[in-house]
């Protein structure tokens, strides 16, 4: 077990690398010039600082030498100085990763705990009323666009009923907790400050909902279909046969099998989560990384983009990775190997 | 009773054409609707120039921002174009992009995995870690990276996506293709002198098209969606192409005047949901295990 470990966790440090490189090799052969989108129109005109400009952020070097500046960069801890916000990339990245966290999490347990037992239900109760409820959830879910949802959620939540504060992720009057973990929730109850807890929670409510519609859809149709797959088997046959209650067939023999492609996609849909705030994060001027992604995609800032990629590379990786450990927990087939 | 013996008793109770109909209905009715709202799109993006009110690009700022009437349908938007109309163009580009991207894709990818699966041994490694390697990004963030990166405008956009799309069909087609190598009929065309390419292109594909057809179809729409919201966020269409998602950009922050940003966006639900129903029906249509669900 140990070895299968470090094997992976090797091979998995390899894919991120080599992620890097990708993005690199992508970033530099592209047309784009960070030259023209940092410096003005004026300034870009004259040779003599845009030679300056580029000696200063290394873009004279050779393609290779970059490329091992970053690498040794990389194990040295520093992932250079973002070209955008002149600090380094992963003073950045540490800023801005709390509150995508924050959101994401919440986000990923709102769709799991709606979602899953939604998908149980609707696959007991077939055909009827519920069933078909979920199922149109789940299908609004991934066919709506979320900066859509995010503009209709606003407009009503926030426009016309006032239920809801609007964008950001504390009011303009409160003060944000003394940092300990950069995330809200956390930080407002370790300083004993439960009014600031309060408005960052009632300010997650919409982007958490928009941000959790695809997901709950994907968890809500897989675990449904999960479900009656493993409804129609024997071994249900013969629960049945040997006079089991109905609950105990449904959350003792058939759940559980139902489960493990729950846990793939689930896995999957967390780390896509992570990874997958741009629209929602710039809509409600969510202080995160992906509004942060946003803003170096645009400025071509390639060491915040190499930064990011990295940061995001090793979340896949290591989900990844879970997800096939944990399969070893729920699937006795796969622990006894 | 199980769902098989319900079925069972209900396939020999219902007959008749009465009966008949509504176990069709039942089963793809669903399908039939998305087929028809998608056929409807696809009218309305050949035919708006026809269709349409008003033209897409004319700014009057006398009737900026005018509620939905009589005289303009869905409203006009902040530069008091017509909203209905500009729907209407939208659907040319949302619609061309998909079909663009997964077809393209598609078929590059199907290829590659088809060749690789085939091949075997070192290519069909090297294969498998580079789909592995685009799997590492969400697609919105590489493409992010490479739209921002080539600048801003449709076809560029479009390169950029079909740099993360043709990595699934990869896959699907590699699966696929290793189901079928070891069938009979393909040591049989071997016997019979044909040659890889023919055995690869005119035996092997054809007997996996189901499932690619399936992804192609599921895909489309979500094609449609990384677009628009590409769009959405300024790396998509170069403005003032009609466009479904930098309509809804353009009306984000009007909360009061809803209709500017609400009906492009409902426009691309429609189209992704039939998408959808087209999909799932097809998919039932070729997996008679799965129609029963």
């Amino acid at each position: 077990m140990l070895r299968y470990l470090v094997s992976r966790l090797v091979v998995a440090a390899l894919m991120v690398l080599l992620a890097t490189l990708v993005i690199f090799l992508i970033a530099n052969m592209v047309p784009g010039d960070p030259v023209l989108t940092q410096l003005g129109d004026i300034a870009a005109n004259n040779p003599d600082m845009v030679a300056a400009f580029r000696h200063k952020w290394g873009l004279d070097l050779p393609l290779w030498d970059r490329y091992w500046i970053f690498l040794v960069g990389l194990f040295h801890g520093d992932l250079g100085i973002s070209i955008g916000s002149q600090r380094p990339v992963l003073e950045d990245i540490a800023q801005y990763a709390p509150a995508t966290v924050e959101l994401s999490t919440v986000a990923f347990l709102l769709a799991l705990i709606v979602g899953l037992p939604l998908g149980v239900v609707a696959a007991m109760k077939r055909d009827t009323w519920i069933d078909h409820l979920a199922r149109s959830v789940s299908l609004v879910g991934v066919s709506a666009p979320t900066f859509w949802l995010a503009f209709v959620m606003l407009a009503v939540f926030y426009g016309a009923l006032e239920w809801a504060p609007g964008p950001g992720q504390i009011s303009a009057s409160t003060f944000p907790p003394p940092t300990v973990t950069g995330i809200m929730l956390i930080d407002a109850p370790l300083a004993g400050d439960w009014d600031t807890f309060w408005d960052a929670a009632s300010h997650l409510i919409l982007p958490s909902i928009v941000l959790a519609a695809s997901t709950l859809g994907l968890i809500t149709r897989t675990t449904r279909a999960a479900m009656l797959e493993a409804l129609s088997q024997d071994y249900i046959r013969v629960a049945r046969a040997k006079g089991l209650v109905r609950r105990a067939i449904m959350l003792g023999h058939a759940l559980p099998n139902a489960l493990l492609p729950v846990v793939t996609l689930g896995g999957l849909a967390y780390a896509q989560l992570l990874t997958g705030t741009v629209l929602t994060e710039s809509i409600f001027s969510w202080p995160g990384l992906g509004r942060y992604t946003f803003q170096s995609a645009v400025r071509l800032d390639f060491p915040a983009i190499m930064g990011i990629t990295l940061v995001v590379a090793a979340i896949y990786v290591l989900v990844n990775l879970l997800v096939d450990l944990s399969y070893a927990a729920l699937d006795p087939r796969v622990s006894r190997r | 009773m199980s769902g098989v013996e319900t079925a069972l008793l209900a396939a020999t109770a219902e007959t008749g054409t009465g009966a008949r109909r509504r176990r069709w209905l039942r089963r793809y009715g669903l399908a039939a609707l998305g087929g028809a709202v998608i056929a409807l799109w696809a009218i309305a993006a050949i035919l708006a120039p026809w269709l349409a009110p008003y033209p897409p690009d004319v700014v009057n700022v006398a009737g900026r921002l005018l509620p939905p009437s009589d005289l303009h349908w869905l409203g006009t938007d902040v530069l008091g174009r017509d909203v209905f109309t500009r729907v209407l163009y939208g659907a040319r580009t949302s619609l061309a992009v998909g079909f663009i991207v997964v077809l393209l894709g598609g078929l590059f990818g199907t290829l590659l995995g088809a060749v690789a699966a085939y091949m075997r041994g070192w290519a069909e490694e090297a294969l498998m870690r580079a789909t592995d390697l685009v799997f590492c990004f969400p697609p919105i963030i590489l493409a992010m990276a490479i739209a921002a990166a080539l600048g801003i405008g449709t076809r560029n956009t479009v390169i950029a996506m079909l740099v993360v799309w043709w990595p699934k069909f990869a896959r699907l087609a590699r699966s696929l293709v290793i189901g079928q190598r070891s069938a009979e009929y393909v040591a049989a065309a071997q016997a019979i002198g044909f040659g890889p390419a023919h055995i690869l292109f005119r035996q092997i594909i054809p007997n996996a098209v189901g499932p690619l057809v399936v992804l192609v179809t599921l895909d489309l729409g979500n094609a449609i969606l990384v677009f628009a919201g590409l769009s959405f966020l300024g790396l998509g269409v170069v403005p003032p192409t009609p466009e479904w998602g930098s309509m809804v950009s353009e009306g984000r922050e009007l909360v009061n005047q809803w209709w500017v940003a609400t009906f492009p966006g409902l426009a691309i639900l429609t189209v992704v949901i039939g998408f959808n129903f087209v999909g799932d029906g097809i998919r039932d249509w070729l997996d008679p295990h799965a129609r029963r669900r």
